[in-house]
């Protein structure tokens, strides 16, 4: 299909569709009205269940299945990025780095932040059920906060610090920490990710029950799947030369 | 009339598909589907928000829980829709990589014929 052809199959698709939705809208509840069902029955498990993050209840707790689905969905991205951007039989790495200059303020920037910015992301991970957070917005601060040290200058340090391997590995790991609790909560209760550890007091570091455990698994596997797909595409872009000696 | 949220939302998200139809570029197009996308949150967040609400996390110091507060369903599945999102991006720049490793291209266009 020709450019023209397609543009003039959208302008009456998209036409339609910004039709249908003006319509819809006008019908729909206003906006920032005080009607929200879901929010009355949410808010009130969350508070039951100890849990002063409802958000956070409802990933973990009320809809922890969706979760599962969910970390699944980025453990097979991170799965299939690696697979994809393995270097090809007609590929070589070249193991020669090019020193590139960088400015001392950026490496001393990248230095100073990069201990500040773990630990933000470990306090994101671990208050996940109280404040807003959790493990996939502390992993992924965990994830890109290594990679200061790349902004800094040193992919040797980097890759010092970074074992791939190990971090496919955590990966792994926390999908199969989030399942395992899942299915051992089945066994105990009979229901699939139930809480199996008691409420604990509500806005208490030690209270929401499962919330803060399964956090810290997604935290884990977040933070584990965004070094490698970070190392992935960097490693594509550093190392990796093609066949025929150009470098893409 | 507060529906401007509503039409930003579905704005952003014909804005995308239009940007993906029109697209010289793949790499082009996965930000145009990102666009697209954010289209949805905002969208989750408008049918959640609530005028002079809180927002629903009541830690840390713990607050007295309220009914007051924006819809945190919305918020959880803007939350899914956010991973789900970068997780996508981050497969189709993979794909874009390897297409232009075999096709010598990134046109959608120049893309007539499948390869093995």
């Amino acid at each position: 299909m020709n450019r023209t052809a397609r543009t003039v199959m959208f302008l009456v698709a998209g036409g339609g569709v910004a039709v249908l939705a003006v319509l819809a809208v006008l019908r729909m509840p206003a906006f920032g009205g005080s009607h929200h069902p879901y929010r009355d029955h949410a808010v009130r498990a969350s508070v039951s269940h100890a849990t002063s993050n409802v958000v956070a209840s409802i990933n973990f707790d009320q809809r922890g299945m969706d979760t599962l689905g969910e970390e699944t969905i980025l453990l097979a991205s991170v799965v299939g990025v690696s697979v994809l951007l393995r270097p090809a039989e007609d590929e070589s790495k070249s193991e020669h780095l090019g020193s590139g200059r960088v400015l001392d303020a950026t490496r001393l920037g990248g230095y100073v932040l990069l201990p500040v910015t773990l630990v933000v992301g470990f306090d994101v991970v671990a208050q996940g059920h109280l404040t807003p957070g959790g493990g996939f917005q502390g992993g992924v601060v965990l994830g890109t906060g290594m990679h200061l040290l790349y902004v800094a200058g040193r992919y040797q340090a980097l890759e010092r610090l970074r074992p791939v391997s190990a971090f496919e590995w955590g990966e792994a790991f926390g999908a199969a920490a989030f399942a395992c609790l899942g299915i051992s909560s089945l066994l105990v209760t009979g229901a699939f990710l139930a809480n199996v550890i008691p409420w604990g007091t509500f806005g208490g570091l030690l209270s929401a029950g499962t919330v803060p455990v399964l956090n810290g698994a997604v935290g884990v596997e977040v933070a584990s799947g965004v070094m490698v797909l970070l190392a992935k595409f960097l490693e594509q872009a550093i190392f990796v030369r093609s066949g025929e000696g150009g470098t893409r | 009339m507060n529906i401007y949220a509503y039409l930003v939302a579905f704005w952003l998200i014909v804005a995308g598909s239009a940007g993906i139809v029109r697209s010289r570029n793949l790499i082009h197009s996965v930000v145009c589907l990102s666009v697209a996308q954010a289209g949805t949150y905002v969208l989750l967040l408008a049918v959640g928000f609530q005028s002079k609400a809180s927002p629903p996390v009541f830690g840390s110091p713990p607050s007295k829980p309220s009914l007051s507060v924006t819809d945190p369903v919305v918020q959880a599945m803007t939350l899914t829709d956010v991973v789900v999102s970068a997780t996508v991006t981050a497969l189709l720049l993979a794909i874009a990589i390897q297409i232009h490793k075999r096709h010598g291209t990134v046109d959608p266009d120049e893309l007539r014929a499948l390869r093995g």
